[in-house]
C-alpha cells in the first residue's frame, strides 16, 4: 500500500476538491466543513466523474402522524456528493447511495500526519 | 505502512466556474478507448443541441416580418417555474453541465455547435449524431399555430445553412409542422435533398391524430423519398390533463415521454398505418424501451377480441411494431437484466433497435449502456450501436478522425464493417 500525498492541511478551501491520479488510479478528494474525505472517482451508474459535481444535503419529505405532508426539507446531517452526469447522489460520509446501499464509491482512507494530508492507496 | 510519496502522481483541483466538455466527458473518452470502438461507426440518432442559445440567429430566418421582430425581442423562453410548466431537467443545478456549457470557450468558427457537438461526439466515441433542438420539441402545445409553422421553416432553414452543411458527421430529421398538414408536406419538398437532412420528425407532445386523412400525402412523399419518419417525444409537462396531476419532475418524465409515443403509436397501428404505407420506416425516439412489449402485449390481446376494429392488419400489432426502428435512451437498465433482455428480443433488438444519448441532457446515455450488456454479441452490439442506424438511414461508413488516428496508431487495423 502506497499513501499518496494529497496536500498539506490548509492548502484546499472547504468544499474543494482534488483529483489525485496515482497508477491506475483517479481519486477524488474532498474537504467538507473540516474534514477529508476520498473516494474513486467514478460513479457505479455509467462510470462518470461522480465527485467532480456539486454537494447537497438530503432531501427528505415532511410527513406528519396522520400521513399528511408538509412539504420538503434538507436533512443537513446527511451531506451528499451528486454525480454531475444523471445526478446520482452518494452519502458523503460512506460514499452509499441512499436508495440502494450495495451501489457505493469505493472509499480510500485519509492519513493526515505532519501538517499534510495523504490518501492510502 | 507503505510509502508516503506525492512522486508519480498527478493533481487536478475541480473548478465549477469553468466548464469544458472535453474535461466533462474525459470518462467517457476513456471508455471509447477501452471498449475499442475505433473498430465500428457509432451513430446517435437523438442529440441535443440548445436553438434557445442562436435564437437570435434562427429568428432571421423567420419569413413574417412581424413575428420576426416580435422573436428577437421576445426570444424564445423555455417556461420557468413561474408558468406552471416548469422545466426541471437540471435538477436544482445537480446538473453542472446545464448552466456551466455557457461558459464553454469556443473557437469563432465553425459555428459553436459544431464545436460543442465534435467535443462530446470525439469523448463518446461517436461518428454521426442526428441533432436535434430542445425547447422546441414542446412547440406544437403553443397555442399559436402560426408559430410553429413560421419557426419550423425557420429554425429548419438555419439547420441546414448554419450547422449541416459544414460538417458532414452531424445530421438532422428536420422538423415538421405538424399543425399544418399542407406545410409539412411542403417542408418535406423543400428540404428532403439538402445535404445532412436523413428523415423527417413529428414531436409527439400534439394533439392531433396522426392517422388523419391530412397527412396522407406527406407520408406518401416520405415514403416515396425512402426517409424515415420519427415520433420524438417529450414531457409535455402542463398541457395532459392526466398529467397536470404529477407534481415532481420524475413522476412528469417517467409518464410524459412513454405516453405521448403509447398514444401516436397505437393510433398508427389500429387504423393500419403499416399497411397503408408500406415502406415508411418509422422510429420512436426518447421513451425508452419497457413501453414497447407492454403497448404490444395490449394491442394483440384485443385485436384478437376485436378484430373488426382494426380490419387493415394483416398479422398480429406486434408483428408490425416488430418492423419498426426504436431508439435506446433513457433505456430502462436499473437491475433486472431479465426483463431488459425479454424487451430487447420482444422488439428484434439485433435489426430495430438504434443507440440514442440524448447528450446533453440530463438522462444521457452513453454507448457502453449498450456495448457492456452480457447477453448481446459482438455483432448485436456493432448493429444497435451504429448498423442498424445506418441501414435505416442509408449512410455511408464514417469514423471520426478521432477514432482512425486511433487505429493507425495501433497499426493496420481491419476495416470497419
Ligand atoms: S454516471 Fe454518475 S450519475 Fe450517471
Amino acid at each position: 500500500m502506497a499513501e499518496v500525498l494529497v496536500c498539506k492541511r490548509g492548502e484546499l478551501a472547504d468544499g474543494a476538491v482534488r483529483i489525485v491520479y496515482f497508477d491506475k488510479h483517479e481519486i477524488a478528494v474532498i474537504l467538507q466543513d473540516g474534514a477529508y474525505y476520498a473516494y474513486r472517482n467514478v460513479c457505479p451508474h455509467q462510470g462518470g466523474p461522480a465527485c467532480e459535481g456539486i454537494r447537497v444535503p438530503r432531501v427528505i419529505d415532511v410527513v406528519d402522524e396522520h400521513g399528511a405532508y408538509h412539504g420538503q426539507s434538507y436533512d443537513k446531517e446527511q451531506m451528499h456528493i451528486v454525480c454531475p452526469w444523471h445526478g446520482y447522489e452518494f452519502n458523503l460520509k460512506t460514499g452509499e447511495h441512499p436508495g440502494n446501499n450495495r451501489i457505493k464509491l469505493k472509499k480510500y482512507d485519509i492519513v493526515e500526519r505532519g501538517g499534510e494530508v495523504y490518501v492510502a492507496v | 505502512m507503505g510509502n508516503a510519496t506525492g512522486f508519480g502522481a498527478r493533481y487536478r483541483d475541480v473548478d465549477l466556474t469553468e466548464f469544458d466538455t472535453r474535461q466533462a466527458l474525459e470518462h467517457a473518452a476513456n471508455q471509447a478507448v477501452e471498449r475499442r470502438y475505433e473498430d465500428f461507426m457509432i451513430v446517435d440518432c437523438d442529440s441535443h443541441h440548445y436553438e434557445t442559445e442562436s435564437f437570435k440567429e434562427i429568428a432571421e430566418y423567420i419569413e413574417d416580418p412581424v413575428m420576426r421582430h416580435e422573436a428577437t425581442y421576445q426570444g424564445f423562453s423555455g417556461g420557468g417555474i413561474n408558468i406552471g410548466k416548469g422545466n426541471h431537467q437540471e435538477m436544482g443545478g445537480r446538473i453542472i453541465r446545464y448552466r456551466a456549457r455557457k461558459k464553454e470557450i469556443v473557437p469563432p468558427s465553425p459555428h459553436r455547435d459544431i464545436t460543442l457537438m465534435r467535443r462530446w461526439m470525439d469523448a463518446m466515441g461517436t461518428d454521426v449524431a442526428c441533432m436535434f433542438p430542445t425547447p422546441m420539441l414542446n412547440l406544437a402545445l403553443s397555442p399559436r399555430e402560426d408559430i410553429e409553422t413560421q419557426l419550423a421553416w425557420a429554425y429548419n432553414r438555419w439547420l441546414c445553412e448554419r450547422i449541416l452543411a459544414h460538417d458532414t458527421r452531424i445530421r438532422s430529421m428536420l422538423y415538421l409542422p405538424f399543425h399544418n398538414p399542407e406545410e409539412c408536406l411542403k417542408v418535406v419538398n423543400a428540404f428532403a435533398e439538402k445535404p445532412g437532412v436523413i428523415g423527417f420528425m413529428v414531436t409527439s407532445t400534439h394533439y392531433r391524430a396522426v392517422h388523419d386523412n391530412t397527412y396522407a400525402k406527406t407520408y406518401r412523399a416520405l415514403e416515396e423519398r425512402g426517409l424515415p419518419l420519427a415520433f420524438h417525444s417529450a414531457s409535455g409537462t402542463g398541457s395532459e390533463e392526466g398529467l397536470r396531476l404529477l407534481n415532481r419532475f420524475m413522476g412528469v418524465h417517467t409518464m410524459g415521454f412513454s405516453w405521448h409515443n403509447i398514444l401516436h403509436m397505437t393510433n398508427w397501428i389500429t387504423n393500419g398505418m403499416p399497411e397503408r404505407f408500406p415502406r415508411l420506416k418509422t422510429l420512436w425516439i426518447e421513451s425508452g424501451l419497457a413501453w414497447v412489449p407492454f403497448v404490444m402485449q395490449r394491442l394483440d390481446n384485443e385485436w384478437m377480441m376485436r378484430n373488426s376494429d382494426a380490419p387493415l392488419l394483416k398479422r398480429l400489432p406486434s408483428d408490425y411494431m416488430r418492423e419498426m426502428f426504436y431508439s435506446t435512451q433513457p433505456m430502462e437498465m436499473v437491475n433486472n437484466l431479465e426483463m431488459l433482455q425479454a424487451t430487447f428480443k420482444m422488439i428484434n433488438a439485433e435489426t430495430q433497435l438504434c443507440y440514442a444519448s440524448d447528450y446533453p441532457h440530463w438522462d444521457m446515455d452513453l454507448p457502453s449502456v449498450i456495448y457492456d450488456q452480457p447477453f448481446l454479441s459482438e455483432q448485436a452490439k456493432r448493429n444497435i450501436l451504429g448498423g442498424n442506424a445506418q441501414r435505416l438511414f442509408k449512410l455511408d461508413t464514417i469514423l471520426s478522425d478521432v477514432k482512425l488516428q486511433r487505429r493507425a496508431a495501433r497499426g493496420g487495423a481491419s476495416p470497419p464493417q
